[in-house]
């Protein structure tokens, strides 16, 4: 299992090289420069600034330089935030996204698997239809709208949570970012259990076991959980990716000091250094998280079998 | 009673004492984006002018007004030429970690600010100190041909290149700021980590969350401390500014900087006397490329000026009331007076529709044979309102507008290159004085996006720069705005207006023209 994991980890090594190599030259390619902005800086201040960033260098001079930097670990500077490096930077927010986005992962997995599996056991029946249906509204209503919506009932009429910020990062600030990235995921993972669900409750083995005489909350749990959470298993990967490498608008709206902003800002800004340590950092998350995701599969279907 | 109990309630009764003497006057701010650094050469923008004019103070500072008074000067004195100042430091000012605030640590600031190598986006705004501009272009390479000198710790001397009527103004700017000579040298680029920094303005800085917020403390060495009433100020990095309302609903935020224009009426009717929406030293307008036809014919851009009707524009399609622009530089700039106006000002809107429509058919333009145009601007819904009611405002004209919008960098990078032939655009003051909006339209500038040159306009500007008398200096600018309004230079829209929510709690808030409000003037009455 060990040999595998590293094999996986290695193999993204020349993707990750290529992925870079196009997003830097993409980057300079576009239109605008990192100090082009509402004042136009003179000649040159502009010359200096290019000089201490070693803009002025031939392209691909730079393209060495970074890569070599990037090879000894360090992600460079970032021009909008200059008191701290690009690695300070994704360092310092991740801790919050991971708090929250983690937080959202688990409820979400736990909500959905628990909703889906009510759902299917009890089909078609009032429980089935609000529960579902409830959790529906997270589907389509984008988080957004329902932001505010929470931010307006329990922050501005009720009192009862802040409206925003990290505070001291007690519990009543998180519940609110919480609960907007916990809706979708959780009823995504609700629709997929339940209908795996009624698959494998209608298997050959379910009716077997049933036949035996196993109460059906056995079964559920014994026989029909396992081979129902495959689906699951599948979605959680991207569902993971996306928690934990930040939600723009959540982040956004609440004031939260999460990596999700500078999938935006850094490209806006042209933040040059700040958009390739993010590409790296996220590819980077994505690896390790449908590795972990591989090997949950395997414990779930012994089918799977890792060569 | 248990000991136990006894010691439980006297440590809360203490505990309470203790919270109650100890409780901490607290400003929450909401500040936009997030600063790009605390040193204050490596920044441009006003939400780290806000943090960084906390924490520093130069020679000169702001009062309550934003009008300027003694800050680390006690005194100066003005050379007879004009070119000359000498400035005397206060007694005992202190940096924050004790050490004395001398005048070698503004010499050592200036020459850092003006060091190639320093990169710092603002020198180009002392380039009035002698030899400063030649210093930050490598031209001279010995830093200590600038103009700073310090005579004695407790005295320092600036010349300049010229006489310049708002050098005091302009020595209220972060890039005059002084830095510890002492921090600086033994941490390099270090010694502006929270830990490290050290400075000399009424708060230090003592926590900075990247995206979150930067906190200041009251800095007990600070000459006036004991004046000071606000012990602690938060900055929150916030851009999305309808979530900045409902925090400041919820009083998680004492001061707004900013609001969805869209909300001012809601405001207005349930944060009553809270909205403080005044006339700011900025101006929006459009820049016609005058180096290719048709926008290098005059009738062609008066007419194009003519038929905005600048008075719905604010009340209408913004909601936040700008005042319609009328002239180039903005009212109440300080070493001005009135500024000049164009000379169709005062008509009926029909009336300068009509007069426009014949200067566009004088220039070869009609429904007929319409004149065809791109109108450039960057993302920004404002923007995109504002653009398209010009584009319907022009149509009756037989003009046909293309809008295109690209983001900020792309929009002023093409503007710069002068791919552009209707472009929007916008300046906000560095320093109170009416030269820092005309040099937008001097002769080979960087921000004169449309090219516009009129080499008389170029002189007036020239002489204006070179007059020691205030008021003779104000006339020739005066003739030479007129001059650029009277050749529909650019078409000025609106002047901005400053939109800031302030909790009636806050006391102390004065609106002034650069909305400027140091910490160190406000209260918090509870």
């Amino acid at each position: 299992m060990f040999g595998y994991a590293l094999r996986r980890l290695l193999s993204t090594i020349p993707v990750l090289w290529i992925a870079v190599t196009v997003c830097f030259f993409i980057l300079r390619l576009a239109p605008g420069g990192p100090f082009d902005g509402e004042r136009p800086l003179p000649p040159e201040v502009k010359a200096n600034l290019a000089a201490h960033y070693n803009l002025d260098k031939p392209l691909v001079e730079q393209y060495l330089i970074y890569v070599g930097d990037v090879m000894k670990g360090d992600l460079g500077p970032s021009f909008a935030n200059q008191d701290f490096t690009v690695t300070q930077q994704i360092m310092s927010g991740f801790p919050y996204t991971l708090t929250i986005g983690g937080a959202a992962f688990v409820l979400a997995t736990i909500v959905g698997v628990l909703i889906g599996c009510l759902g299917a056991l009890y089909q078609n029946r009032s429980a089935d239809y609000w529960l579902g249906g409830g959790l529906l509204i997270g589907l389509v209503m984008p988080s957004f709208l329902i932001a505010p919506i929470l931010q307006l009932v329990f922050g501005n009429t009720l009192g009862w949570l802040p409206v925003g910020g990290w505070g001291d990062g007690s519990i009543r600030f998180l519940i609110l970012p919480i609960i907007v990235l916990t809706l979708p995921h959780a009823a995504r993972i609700s629709r997929l259990m339940r209908g795996s669900m009624i698959e494998v409750m209608s298997q050959n083995f379910i009716r077997t076991a049933k036949a035996k005489g196993i109460g059906p909350r056995l079964t559920v749990m014994r026989h029909a959980l396992k081979p129902a959470l495959m689906p699951v298993v599948s979605y959680l990967g991207p569902a993971a990716s996306y928690l934990l490498t930040g939600s723009l608008v959540v982040e956004s709206i609440f004031g939260l000091p999460g990596v999700g902003r500078y999938f935006v800002g850094a490209a806006l800004n042209r933040d040059y250094g700040m958009v390739l340590g993010t590409v790296i950092f996220y590819m980077v998350l994505i690896v390790v998280l449908n590795l972990l995701v591989d090997i949950a599969y395997a414990w779930l279907d012994p089918k799977v079998r890792m060569r | 009673m248990t000991h136990f109990s006894k010691k439980f309630i006297v440590s809360a009764f203490v505990g309470t004492l203790l919270s109650v003497s100890a409780h901490a006057a607290t400003l929450n701010i909401h500040n936009g984006g997030d600063p790009t650094s605390l040193d204050p050469q490596k920044i441009s923008g006003d939400w780290e002018n806000r943090i960084d004019g906390d924490i520093f103070e130069g020679l000169v500072t702001e009062d309550p007004k934003d009008n300027p008074i003694p800050g680390q000067a006690a005194s100066w004195t003005i050379s007879p030429d004009q070119k000359v100042y000498t400035f005397k430091l206060r007694d005992g000012i202190k940096w924050s970690d004790g050490q004395p605030v001398t005048a070698q640590d503004f010499v050592f600031a200036f020459q850092r600010l003006m060091d190639p190598k320093t990169a710092a986006q603002y020198a180009y705004l002392q380039y009035t100190i002698l030899n400063a501009e030649k210093i930050n272009k490598g031209e001279i390479k010995d830093l200590t041909q600038l103009g700073v000198k310090a005579i004695d710790d407790k005295t320092l001397e600036i010349t300049l290149e010229n006489p310049t009527p708002y050098f005091l103004n302009a020595l209220m700017h972060y890039t005059a700021y002084p830095l510890p000579k002492h921090v600086v040298e033994a941490k390099g680029d270090e010694w502006v980590k929270i830990g490290n920094i050290v400075t000399n303005g009424p708060y230090k800085p003592v926590e900075w969350v990247p995206g979150s917020h930067v906190t200041n403390v009251k800095n007990d060495q600070y000459y006036d401390a004991k004046d000071i009433k606000i012990d602690k100020v938060n900055f929150y990095t916030l851009e999305d500014q309808a979530a900045a309302l409902k925090r400041y609903r919820a009083g998680e935020f004492d001061i707004l900087t900013s609001f969805p224009a869209d909300q001012y009426d809601w405001i207005q009717k349930n944060l009553p006397g809270q909205a403080h929406v005044v006339p700011f030293l900025g101006t929006y307008y459009y820049v016609l490329n005058a180096t290719k036809p048709p926008f290098n014919d005059k009738r062609v851009r008066q007419a194009l000026s003519m038929a905005v009707n600048r008075e719905v524009i604010g009340p209408k399609i913004l909601g936040t009331g700008e005042l319609p622009m009328y002239s180039w530089v903005p009212p109440g700039t300080a070493n001005y007076g009135e500024p000049a106006y164009v000379s169709w000002k005062d008509e009926p809107y029909k009336q300068k529709v009509e007069e426009a429509k014949k200067l566009l058919k004088d220039a070869g333009f009609g429904p007929d044979h319409p004149l065809k145009a791109q109108l450039r601007y960057n993302t920004n819904d404002n923007h995109k309102r504002i653009a398209v009611a010009i584009a319907a405002m022009w149509k009756p004209l037989g003009v046909d507008i293309e809008l295109y919008n690209t983001e900020t960098k792309v929009h002023y990078d093409e503007m710069q290159r002068g791919q552009v032939e209707i472009g929007r655009a916008g300046w906000l003051a560095d320093y109170n004085d009416p030269i820092n909006f005309l040099n937008l339209l001097s002769t080979g500038v960087e921000m004169n996006y449309g090219r516009w040159s009129n080499p008389d306009y170029d002189t007036l500007i020239k002489r204006g720069n070179e007059q020691t008398d205030l008021k003779k200096r104000a006339e020739i600018y005066k003739k030479a705005e007129q001059l650029a309004l009277d050749d529909s230079a650019a078409i000025p829209i609106y002047y901005y207006v400053s939109q800031n929510i302030v909790a009636p709690k806050v006391q102390g808030f004065v609106d002034n023209i650069q909305d400027i409000h140091r910490t160190r003037w406000l209260s918090i009455k509870e």
